[in-house]
C-alpha cells in the first residue's frame, strides 16, 4: 500500500529541486477544460500531456496547465502551446495526436503543422 | 458525458471558479441507489442565480459562472428516475456559512443509468489543475470506503506542490489500491 512515509519520501527529494525550478518553466501547455473540452475528451489529453512531458524528462522545461472555455467549443479538445509570447493552438485532440506533440514540438522544437487551428 | 466522473470533474470546476476553500466530492451507493455530493465553501449564488442554474438557457454572459454543466448532470440523473437538487448561500446573505451544495441521486439499476467511470483520473486532474484547493473526496460502497484529504497531504508536504508529477502519481496509486487491494 501506498503509505505516508512514500509521500514524505517524495517530499525531501522536491524540496532540493522545488528552488531550481524557480522561472525554468519557458514552455507552458494549456488544456481546455471547460464542459466543452471535457465532454469532447479533454482529460485523457490532459493525461496524456502530463505522462508524457515526464516520460519525455521535459517536467523542468514544460509546465501543463488547466483553462476554462477558450470560446472555441467546436474544436475541442484545445491544447494552447505558449513559448517566448508566441501561442500555437492545436485542435481536436486526442491522446495520440499529444504524443506527437510532445516528440515533435515539446521536444524537437518544430510545431505539428496538421494539428493546429489552421488545418485541423 | 460518457461517464459520470465527467460531470463531477465539470462540476468540481464551478466550485473552483467560487474560489472555495474546501471541495468535498462526496459518493454514496446504497443498494440501486448512487448518491452523489458535491459541496463547497465558495461565493455561493444569489436566489436569482440559484433559479437559472438548471436551466440550459440560462447564463448570465458577463459572469459566466454556470453553463451546460448542471444542467447535464440534472438530464443524467433524472434518465435514471432520480433526481438533482442544488443549494446555495451566497456569501452576500452570509459572509460565514456560505457555499453551494449539488445532490444527485441515480438510480444505478436503471438502463439509462451512466456508468462512473474513471473516478481516480477525474480527482488527479481537479488536484492536477488546481494545487491550492482543497479536495475532500470519499466513495462508499458496502464492500469499501475510499477516501483522500488534500489537507492531511498538505502537512506531509510542507509547502511541496501538490500538482508535482510524483505527488499526482502517488495520490493516483494511492486511491487505485483503496478501490482494489491487493492483499486482503
Amino acid at each position: 500500500m501506498k503509505t505516508l512515509a512514500e509521500l514524505q519520501a517524495i517530499r525531501d527529494k522536491m524540496k532540493n529541486k522545488v528552488v531550481m525550478r524557480e522561472g525554468v518553466d519557458d514552455i507552458r501547455v494549456v488544456v481546455g477544460m471547460a464542459t466543452c473540452g471535457i465532454a469532447a475528451g479533454a482529460r485523457p489529453v490532459l493525461n496524456a500531456f502530463v505522462e508524457g512531458v515526464n516520460e519525455a524528462g521535459l517536467n523542468d522545461k514544460v509546465a501543463v496547465s488547466q483553462t476554462g472555455c477558450i470560446g472555441l467549443c467546436q474544436y475541442e479538445p484545445i491544447v494552447e502551446v505558449h513559448q517566448n509570447g508566441e501561442k500555437v493552438t492545436y485542435v481536436h485532440m486526442t491522446a495520440e495526436k499529444a504524443a506527437k506533440v510532445i516528440s515533435q514540438h515539446l521536444k524537437g522544437g518544430k510545431v505539428v503543422a496538421e494539428f493546429t487551428a489552421q488545418n485541423g | 458525458m460518457k461517464e459520470l466522473s465527467l460531470n463531477i470533474l465539470d462540476i468540481a470546476e464551478n466550485s473552483v471558479k467560487a474560489k472555495a476553500s474546501l471541495i468535498e466530492i462526496l459518493l454514496t451507493q446504497e443498494e440501486n441507489i448512487l448518491t452523489l455530493i458535491i459541496r463547497d465553501d465558495g461565493v455561493g449564488m444569489s436566489k436569482e442565480v440559484l433559479e437559472g442554474v438548471t436551466n440550459p438557457f440560462y447564463t448570465t454572459r458577463t459572469t459566466r459562472k454556470v453553463g451546460l454543466g448542471i444542467p447535464l448532470l440534472k438530464m443524467a440523473a433524472e434518465q435514471t428516475g432520480g433526481t438533482l437538487t442544488v443549494e446555495s448561500v451566497s456569501e452576500n446573505d452570509d459572509n460565514i456559512n456560505h457555499g453551494t451544495t449539488v445532490t444527485a441521486v441515480f438510480y444505478t439499476d436503471h438502463i439509462d443509468f451512466t456508468p462512473l467511470g474513471d473516478v481516480v483520473s477525474t480527482i488527479t486532474t481537479l488536484i492536477q489543475g488546481h494545487p491550492d484547493f482543497n479536495f475532500l473526496f470519499i466513495h462508499k460502497t458496502d464492500e469499501r470506503e475510499v477516501t483522500l484529504d488534500t489537507r492531511e497531504l498538505r502537512t506531509v508536504l510542507e509547502g511541496v506542490p501538490l500538482n508535482s508529477y510524483d505527488v499526482i502519481k502517488w495520490i493516483e496509486e494511492f486511491l487505485s489500491e483503496q478501490y482494489n487491494p491487493i492483499n486482503e
